[in-house]
């Protein structure tokens, strides 16, 4: 049985607990020994996509006495993920982003369940994990398409997946961008929501609960009907 | 063009009040990274093209010096005549000086075609004010040249401009039939305008994409053949080039030309690539080496490949901010991803905003076909900046607590409850105008337990 920590991001812990235990429960099914250090806090990317890098020494600190001991570590979010890769010199076991724990470490090819409703649903690839995790190619590169996330959504029956018209454009979060921006983040999300309108999903679906929650706060203003979800709610079997 | 300052959120902000110039903004430039995409997929060496690209352009920069007096002496061996500038003012102090030798007291007219370091070393206004008309030859660059606004885009100067601006600037300065807006009609009385400063200027500036150190030549860029026209009218020839031109060797032009005209509009060679090597016969040729701060970049090391840059636009085409954003939001002479990086090295106070105009999606650096990591440089400059004291004092307080709060599990635990807390139960602390997510947008609904507080209830195993 492998051993994992689970990094559960400071927001993702506060707004969407149910996104960290559909992560830690998929990762259970998946026959994963889940281990969650409780004094994690966060890995200290707002602070570093900022300009203050140097103010999360703290954060780096904090993070490795929680998860130091580990060979995996994995996280719903790319973003995070990129951010301890990147920056904290501190870690020596490898964190991993929950969708390329699953294809490439676990090597998931069946999902212990097959089932689920009916679903029309648009994929949001944030930044970050694509073009920083490299977890689907990009419409910039000359490359073969592939998508780590779309892999894996395919193993659930009755998921329609459709693709927005700009398939990888930026929904405008970007951390604090989103309120020191705040008109052009909102028209950014805007944009991106109207392509997944078009498409007429009922759920956008995401490994990124930042751009998701954003996209949501403009649902909601907008009162539309359609859903955001973490891609770790669709894998896992509910009725288990 | 000297207004009040107004900071990059500001100008997005005004811009984005007119929401349907803003999309048809965003869809034209969405449009030509599309036809990009189309001829830059269709090379299968396109990758390797880029890796080469980035890899001449590194090892020039590492030799700079050695190729910049090579390409030194091989023109004047060409019988060029060479000048160096450390600065803006030096740069247009030597114009100045040459086109008053070639001209006397007579008001000399000059004409110019498109050249990004002349806007940066504000040319124009600097001629102007010492009696020298000079004429923007490029379509788009004359329009805003009528306009006294600054171009907006390195290559489509005028493409913040409708056919409707364009004609009724047209009927103020040339003339034209008013609410005409036929581009063909439009574009002809361009033509007959800007054909009589051809024939009439005695000297022609022109910008300089490629330096080649091994033949002493160079080589400019056009879609309109307008620098060819204006310097073999004209009986001088000013090049100005920056520093960070230089390319080895004449074999290496072939990997620049192929990714600059797909980069910048998706057309497989720019329509005129015009080879400049010598003066022909009665003609002087004058070439001025410009630094102005690029030596200083060139020895930070997070920001030096900033000048491999080829100037083809991808960058700003791509960028979701600069397509909702407009050119004029950046306040400097290069705007969009690759401004946002070169401006702090120019001016630090003034451009403090710029490298925060970004969402670090990162599609500019994978777009960029000589490969500057742009999103990474700035996300460096943010640090930097910061550090030099030249973040909001606001913003500095936040992060210092932020920092504080997470880097401490039990003040983070409580801080959690207490602010979901709020939120549950006095939602208009949050639910307000002064709060600029909920302006735009609900907040997200908190849950009455963090993942933590669920975890240690359902899983706990002590
Ligand atoms: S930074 Fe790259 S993409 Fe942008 S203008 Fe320069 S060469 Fe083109």
């Amino acid at each position: 049985m492998m051993r994992v920590a689970l990094f559960v991001p400071c927001y993702v812990d506060q707004f969407y607990p149910a996104v960290a235990i559909a992560t830690l429960e998929l990762l259970e099914q998946l026959g994963c020994q889940v281990v969650v250090p409780r004094n994690q806090t966060c890995c200290g990317q707002p602070m570093a996509n900022s300009g203050f890098a140097r103010e999360a020494a703290g954060c780096d600190q904090n993070f490795r006495q929680n998860f130091g001991e580990f060979d995996h570590i994995v996280c719903p979010s790319g973003s995070c993920v990129l951010h301890v890769r990147e920056h904290n010199p501190l870690l020596t076991g490898q964190v991993w982003e929950l969708c390329e724990f699953l294809t490439d470490v676990l090597q998931v090819r069946a999902l212990p369940h097959r089932s689920g409703r009916p679903l029309r649903i648009g994929i949001h690839q944030s930044c970050h994990g694509q073009r920083g995790l490299r977890l689907s190619s990009m419409s910039e590169r000359n490359e073969p398409y592939f998508s780590k996330m779309e892999a894996l959504l395919k193993l659930v029956d009755g998921i329609d997946i459709t693709t927005p018209a700009r398939p990888d454009e930026c929904c405008g979060f970007g951390g604090t961008f989103c309120v020191t921006q705040e008109a052009l983040s909102v028209k950014m999300g805007k944009d991106r929501l109207a392509q997944h309108q078009a498409n007429q999903v009922d759920y956008i679906v995401g490994g990124d609960m930042s751009c998701l929650m954003h996209l949501e706060g403009i649902l909601r203003r907008q009162q539309s009907p359609i859903q955001v979800r973490h891609v770790a709610q669709l894998l896992v079997d509910h009725a288990l | 063009m000297s207004q009040r300052f107004v900071s990059h959120a500001q100008a997005a902000s005004q811009f984005l009040t007119d929401e349907a110039r803003t999309d048809w903004h965003d869809e034209t430039l969405w449009f030509i990274r599309q036809k990009r995409d189309k001829s830059a997929h269709a090379l299968p060496e396109w990758e390797a093209l880029r890796e080469l690209a980035s890899g001449i352009k590194d090892h020039a920069l590492s030799e700079l010096s050695t190729y910049l007096t090579q390409f030194e002496q091989n023109a004047l061996a060409n019988g060029i005549q060479v000048h160096w500038a450390a600065t803006a003012a030096e740069h247009n102090q030597i114009v100045l000086d040459i086109i008053r030798q070639q001209t006397g007291p007579a008001a000399p007219r000059v004409v110019k075609s498109k050249s990004m370091l002349t806007e940066e070393c504000h040319l124009n206004e600097f001629l102007i004010k010492h009696g020298v008309e000079v004429v923007d030859t490029d379509l788009g660059e004359r329009i805003v040249q009528l306009r006294q606004e600054a171009p907006s885009h390195i290559v489509l100067p005028a493409i913040h401009l409708k056919k409707a601006d364009v004609s009724a600037t047209f009927q103020q300065h040339l003339g034209t039939e008013a609410g005409n807006e036929d581009p063909q009609y439009l574009t002809e009385a361009a033509r007959h305008h800007l054909r009589e400063k051809f024939v009439s200027a005695s000297v022609a500036i022109t910008g300089v994409n490629f330096a080649i150190a091994e033949t002493g030549g160079f080589v400019v860029c056009t879609n309109e053949g307008n620098a060819d026209l204006g310097v073999h009218l004209a009986d001088v020839h000013i090049a100005c080039l920056g520093i960070e031109k230089v390319i080895p060797r004449q074999e290496h032009l072939g990997v620049f030309l192929r990714l600059l005209a797909r980069s910048a509009t998706g057309q497989p060679i720019t329509t005129y690539s015009s080879h400049f090597v010598r003066p022909r016969a009665g003609q002087v040729m004058h070439i001025i080496l410009v630094d102005n701060g690029r030596s200083t970049q060139l020895g930070r090391p997070e920001f030096r490949n900033s000048l491999k840059c080829i100037r083809c636009g991808a960058c700003f085409n791509t960028c979701p901010v600069y397509r909702r954003s407009g050119g004029h939001s950046y306040h400097n002479a290069v705007a969009g991803p690759i401004g946002s990086i070169l401006a702090p090295n120019l001016d630090m106070r003034k451009n403090a905003d710029l490298p925060f105009a970004s969402t670090l999606c990162g599609s500019c650096t994978n777009v960029c076909p000589v490969k500057i990591n742009i999103h990474e440089q700035l996300w460096h400059w943010r640090q930097t900046l910061t550090a030099e004291g030249l973040a909001p004092p606001a913003k500095t307080v936040a992060m210092k607590g932020m920092a504080w709060v997470l880097g401490h599990p039990t003040v983070y635990r409580l801080s959690g409850r207490i602010g979901r807390w709020v939120m549950q139960h006095v939602p208009a602390l949050v639910n307000n105008r002064l709060n600029p997510w909920y302006k735009g947008r609900d907040m997200p609904s908190p849950p009455t337990q963090s993942f933590g507080e669920w975890y240690d209830k359902n899983r706990s195993r002590v």
